[in-house]
């Protein structure tokens, strides 16, 4: 039975091995596996740009919402949403899209830090 | 109760150290003597597909692998935040490293003098990656079975790559190595830019 599985968009639901290889994880993304348009780094910052309010496609998104209410690194986000980096940038991605979250990028990973950095590193851990 | 986040809060540069080892070496115990969190770990799900992992042979479904980092932070000053992170300890996930070591501002590769191979393969990597990197030696049971000197030689680094003992588990002796690795960091950017 059900050799035919191809894809029907809005169809009815498949369920076991019919649902085809999907990696359960990515459920809630529906088993989107890559950011669409952008990749976030483990250290990229987001903020939200929206309260709480506003609606967001899943409890998934909501929560990131909630957490990026303040700045968060993206494996922080992801380690207190308890969801694998993958999925957390495509919903990143989402929320990105609908203008829900801002990102603030690492410097550009081709060249160390400057001098003034490293002596605040160097000072800051001293003081610890 | 969470404060209510003005909009123009300052949002932080990020900067990242890895901590390299072999498995059991002790990364997350030295995440974790110096990070102001605990240790959080997080995942990422790999499908069986190009990751040269156990034979599959026979199993019908797709099977998947978890491989976690364990990270921690310290916050230099509002403006500046330092993340640790703990490579995955098994060589076949080094794809994930790349990631990881792209944009770090250094490594700290720890080593377990009772399996000290166990280290060649993050220290090869960095010297490929030119990623500045110190060798932090863990001595477990504050058992000194080396010198410095007779790791570095077995190990066969750089003259310039800075080696230390170090107790995995202590915040002091951490930061040194931290510290260290920062310095090491500062005199190469002294060096490779004219001032």
């Amino acid at each position: 039975m059900a050799d035919s599985i191809d894809p029907v968009e809005e169809g009815p639901a498949w369920w076991d091995h019919e649902a085809g290889p999907v990696v359960r994880p990515y459920m809630v993304t529906g088993g989107r596996v890559r950011p669409v348009t952008v990749d976030f780094d483990l250290i990229t910052y987001l903020v939200a740009t929206a309260n709480l309010a506003v609606d967001t496609a899943s409890p998934e998104h909501q929560a990131i919402l909630a957490l990026t209410q303040e700045p968060r690194a993206v494996a922080e986000v992801a380690s207190r949403v308890d969801l694998p980096l993958g999925v957390v940038r495509v919903l990143l991605c989402d929320l990105l899209s609908e203008g829900l979250i801002a990102r603030y990028d690492p410097p550009p990973t081709d060249h160390l830090p400057n001098v003034e950095t490293l002596q605040a590193v160097i000072h800051g851990l001293r003081a610890l | 109760m969470d404060s209510v986040r003005s909009d123009n809060a300052p949002v932080p540069q990020a900067l990242k150290i890895l901590v390299a080892g072999g498995f059991g070496a002790g990364k997350t115990t030295l995440v974790g003597a110096v990070s102001e969190i605990a240790p959080l770990r997080t995942e990422e799900v790999l499908t069986t597909a190009g990751v040269g992992t156990d034979d599959t042979t026979g199993v019908a479904t797709k099977t998947t692998t978890t491989v976690a980092m364990d990270f921690g932070r310290i916050t230099i000053n509002p403006s500046l935040v330092l993340y640790l992170f703990g490579t995955p300890g098994q060589n076949r996930f080094w794809f994930l490293w790349d990631e990881l070591a792209t944009g770090a501002l250094g490594a700290v590769v720890l080593a377990d003098t009772r399996r000290l191979a166990d280290s060649f393969a993050a220290i090869d990597y960095f010297e490929q990656r030119k990623t500045p990197f110190v060798i932090a030696v863990n001595c477990f049971d504050n058992e000194q079975r080396y010198t410095v000197e007779q790791v570095r030689e077995a190990l066969d680094v750089d003259a310039h790559v800075p080696v230390l003992l170090t107790d995995a588990r202590d915040r002091i002796s951490v930061k040194t190595v931290l510290i260290t690795l920062v310095e090491h960091v500062l005199t190469m950017v002294r060096t490779t830019v004219p001032a």
